[in-house]
Parts: structure tokens; C-alpha cells; sequence
């Protein structure tokens, strides 16, 4: 285990809405500095996994979990954390670009004007590292005044992803972040997905088998609530142990 | 049958403008446009007749004011507590109730300031009249908090539930999301409620009649008795005038003001609405 990196750990997690169980027996290792693939057919609680890693599940009143959710050793779930201090650390892409209805560079500023930094210089500089990471700064450094919503889809989700980054998060949860976006969009906002890995730990949601084949180094393979397979991305798309994770990435069903 | 009603109302409202606009006229060929809008008295039923409207306009402005004072801060406080921290089941509960605030008889909640309120706040300023535009502006607040409220948190819930998402997932708290992020995208929406609450107080009657007295005074003093554009209109209804009189025709100069008053508060919502509706998409 590197030293920068962030270990996420679920132990023997099930979650439910209500009577219904959602995910049953979760146990899965992410390795810090990676990208982690969770995928699946619609349904399969995928996204649903990628949601208690932030506890974002938590505004749904009807959820309920049990098990352990470990991240840096620490239970997420635990009664000391503070869910909002938990969240600076793990920023959040979501399925369709969702700038705020505010400029671009108050968008990138937002996370941390809410932590209440006031030091404008910090901000400025955080916003244009930020721009920079997410590969939008040559595009919009002119127009940082220009309402974020007057951005096409792909420079939308790229902003949200500097959005996300500009709080200096150590994972990224990503929940198919290109499945609204162009082709020529999606490749950029993969590529960027290879860059962020250096430094950063990311789980992403795909319906896309090849994305994940070309940007995850590790797979899950989430099917009816459980996770049937999880090895590296390679194994997962050579030789499947399972054959329920062979019938779905070969397109049989999901 | 359908054009049949359809052309009852349309023609309603013309006929309606039209005697506003015809009687008016004929009052203006008889008082000047300038006295209309610069004398500071309105006695038109006294001996040394005034014609001067801006007594009327101020007690009109000062209890809508005061109205939306009360009505501004705790409609929206109560939308965002609706669309923004309130299960779904507790919403289901208070937003009708609420919503019956607006359908209480206006006559109820004259009665109401005036001997409920005004004594109350007698004994916190002593020197209050009886009549005055203090309590009638604040149970008119009360009465439009449902339409503060229940526009507000409409325009609350319009917005985009990914927003909202993305604001906490930037590690913002339920009270920042809801001020930084969902206020603000709501804006138009919300710049809509309080427009047509301030249109729906300007021609409030009933309360005003009752409790604010019926004075005309070109003041912005609270505790003393003012009259209303609204309110004038009832006394000279109610009164001896006779029909055709100069006198008379005052209430449709009134009337006529109050009508520009509400036409183009109801245009600039409309407006708003319509220039700022597609923001999303």
C-alpha cells in the first residue's frame, strides 16, 4: 500500500430500502492509487455500493445498512464521523453533468467557499490547479465569469470533475460519468481518468464494458445485490472465474 | 358551448377596463393628472374637496410592506424547511394545512387583527390608535405566507435533485445546500411568489377596511389609522354618494391606479417567468 493512497474496505455489507435488500454480503478491497470498475446490469446494486462509500445513501429514508464500510481503517458509519468532513475527502462525478446554475469559477470555488476559506488567492489558484487537472483550463481560462450552464456536456462534466477536485479529495467516486456524453468527450474525460490515478483513488460506475476494460485496473462484477467476481480488470475480461461474469461482459445478458 | 364561456370572460374583462377607463377619464376632465398625483390631501367627501391619490398609495404601499415583512421571511423559511429538511410524509401533512391560511374568509381575519392583534400590541406600544396599519399589515402577512410558501417551495422542488446531490457531495451541509444552491437556482421561481404576494396584498380589502381605519394619510407611521386604495373603495361603495357625482367617479380613478399597481406587478411575474424558466436543459 503506497503512502498517499486512501484504502477503501467493506466488510460483510448489506444494505436495504426498506424490506427490500439491496446489496447482500459486500466484501470488497479497493487498492489505493487505482481505478476500480463496478459493473453490472441495471439494478444490480452497483450504484447503490458506489453511493455508501460517501453516504450519500443516507437522504433515502427508507435505507438501512449492517457490515462495515473502512476507509483508511476508519468506519465511515461510525457515530464520531462527521459526514461532511467524510465528503471533503472523496469527491463525486455524477451521470449527467451537473454544474450549478452559477460561473465557472464559482463552481470550482464552491467547495471550498462552504469550508469557509476566505483567502482569495488560495481560492484562485486552487480553481486554476483544479481547471488544469481536469484538462479544461486552456478553454475556459478567458471565461471564468461565463455561466457554467453556457459550457457544451463534455467541458460541463470536465468542470464538475475539477469542481470535485478543487477540495483536494483523495478518492473520486464516479457514477458513469460519460454515459450522457459524446464519443469524443468520452475519450477525453477517460484519459483524464488515467491521469487522475497517479494521484488519486477511483471507483467508477461503467455500462460500458469497454471503458472499463480500457480504464479500470481492477473490476467488480455486481449481479442481483451481490458481488459475484472482483480480480483485476485484465482477469476479469481473459478469464472470468464465474460464469455469470463471462455470459454478462461477452454481452449474453444485463 | 367551451367558446361560449370562453367569450363571457374575455368580454368581462373588457367591459370591466372599459368603465374603469371611461369613468376614469370623465373624473380626469374634471381634476388635473398633476393634482391627481401631487396634492398630499384626499378629502373628496369633504367641503374643501382634495384630490391628491398619494395618501391613498402610501397606506396602500405601507401595509403591503409590512405585510410582506412578515410574509417574505417565514414563507420562505417554511418552503425551504419543505422542499429541503422535511420527510415526505410530514409535507404531505402541513402543506395543505398551510395552504387553508389562504382560504380563511379575509372578513375573518380583519375581525382578527382587530381584536386580537391590535390589543395585543397595545400593550407593547401603548400609544397605538385603535385603527392603525401595524396590525392589519401583519395578519395580511399571515394570510399570504401560503402563497409565499407553497410558490417557493415549488420553484425549490423544480430544481434539479442533482444539484442538490452535487452540493453535499462537496461535503456542503443541508443549511448551506439549501442558501447556496437551491435558493439561488430557485431564484426566479421564488422572485415569482413574493411578486404575486405583494399583488395579492396591494388589493387586499377586507382586512384593511376593518382594521387600519379609514383615514387618508400621507405617512409611513404605523400606529396611527391610515386608509387603503382598496379601503376608500369600500367607504364611498358603502356611503351616500350619489351615483354619477364627482365624488363618485373617484373610486375609479382609484381604481384605475390600483389596477396599474396590479398589471404590471402581474406582467413583470409573468415576465420573470418566462425569461428565466429554461435555465436547466
Amino acid at each position: 500500500m503506497s503512502q498517499t493512497g486512501h484504502k477503501i474496505q467493506s466488510k460483510n455489507v448489506d444494505v436495504f430500502y426498506g424490506d427490500k435488500k439491496a446489496l447482500s454480503n459486500i466484501n470488497l478491497d479497493i487498492t489505493p492509487n487505482s481505478v476500480t470498475a463496478l459493473i453490472g446490469p441495471s439494478g444490480c446494486g452497483k450504484s447503490t455500493y458506489l453511493r455508501l462509500l460517501n453516504r450519500m445513501n443516507d437522504y433515502i429514508d427508507t435505507f438501512s445498512m449492517t457490515g462495515e464500510v473502512l476507509i483508511d481503517g476508519q468506519d465511515i458509519y461510525s457515530s464520531k464521523i462527521e459526514v461532511e468532513e467524510l465528503r471533503t475527502n472523496i469527491g463525486m462525478v455524477f451521470q449527467k453533468p451537473n454544474p450549478f446554475p452559477k460561473s465557472i469559477f464559482e463552481n470550482v470555488a464552491y467547495g471550498l467557499k462552504i469550508q469557509g476559506v476566505k483567502d482569495k488567492k488560495l481560492i484562485a489558484n486552487r480553481v486554476e490547479t483544479a481547471l488544469k487537472q481536469s484538462a479544461l483550463w486552456d478553454e475556459v481560462k478567458d471565461d471564468l465569469k461565463k455561466p457554467a450552464l453556457s459550457l457544451s456536456g463534455g467541458q460541463q462534466q470536465r468542470l464538475c470533475i475539477a469542481r470535485a477536485l478543487a477540495v483536494d479529495p483523495k478518492i473520486i467516486l464516479m457514477d458513469e460519468p460519460t454515459s450522457a456524453l459524446d464519443p469524443i468527450s468520452t475519450a477525453k474525460i477517460e484519459e483524464l481518468i488515467f491521469e487522475l490515478k497517479q494521484k488519486y483513488t477511483i471507483v467508477i460506475v461503467t455500462h460500458n464494458m469497454q471503458q472499463a476494460g480500457r480504464v479500470s485496473d481492477y473490476t467488480a462484477f455486481f449481479y442481483m445485490g451481490e458481488l459475484i467476481e472482483f480480480d483485476e480488470t485484465t482477469n476479469i475480461f481473459t478469464h472470468p472465474k464465474e460464469e455469470r461474469t463471462q455470459n454478462y461482459i461477452t454481452g449474453r445478458f444485463g | 358551448m367551451l367558446k361560449l364561456s370562453g367569450l363571457i370572460t374575455v368580454l368581462t374583462t373588457i367591459g370591466i377596463i372599459w368603465v374603469l377607463f371611461s369613468e376614469s377619464f370623465s373624473f380626469f376632465k374634471e381634476v388635473s393628472l398633476v393634482e391627481f398625483l401631487t396634492d398630499d390631501q384626499w378629502t373628496p367627501l369633504f367641503a374643501n374637496k382634495r384630490f391628491g391619490i398619494m395618501p391613498l398609495i402610501s397606506g396602500t404601499l405601507l401595509t403591503t410592506v409590512i405585510a410582506l415583512s412578515v410574509a417574505l421571511p417565514l414563507g420562505l423559511t417554511i418552503a425551504v424547511y419543505l422542499s429541503e429538511y422535511a420527510p415526505n410524509k410530514v409535507r404531505d401533512v402541513l402543506k395543505p394545512l398551510l395552504e387553508i391560511l389562504a382560504a380563511v374568509p379575509t372578513v375573518v381575519y380583519g375581525f382578527f387583527a382587530l381584536m386580537v392583534v391590535t390589543p395585543f400590541l397595545k400593550t407593547i406600544f401603548p400609544n397605538i390608535s385603535g385603527f392603525n396599519a401595524l396590525s392589519a399589515g401583519i395578519v395580511m402577512g399571515i394570510m399570504i405566507i401560503p402563497f409565499v410558501s407553497s410558490l417557493s417551495e415549488d420553484a425549490l422542488r423544480a430544481v434539479p435533485k442533482s444539484l442538490r446531490e452535487a452540493s453535499y457531495g462537496l461535503g456542503a451541509t443541508r443549511l448551506q445546500t439549501a442558501f447556496k444552491v437551491m435558493v439561488p437556482a430557485a431564484s426566479s421561481g421564488i422572485v415569482v411568489s413574493v411578486i404575486l404576494a405583494f399583488s395579492r396584498a396591494i388589493g387586499e380589502t377586507m382586512i384593511v377596511a376593518i382594521a387600519a381605519g379609514q383615514q387618508p394619510r400621507l405617512t409611513f407611521d404605523p400606529f396611527v389609522p391610515i386608509e387603503t386604495i382598496t379601503a376608500y373603495i369600500v367607504q364611498v361603495s358603502l356611503g351616500d354618494v350619489p351615483h354619477g357625482s364627482l365624488e363618485y367617479k373617484t373610486i375609479f380613478a382609484a381604481g384605475m391606479t390600483l389596477f396599474v399597481f396590479t398589471f404590471i406587478l402581474n406582467n413583470l411575474s409573468f415576465w420573470i417567468r418566462k425569461k428565466f424558466r429554461e435555465e436547466y436543459e
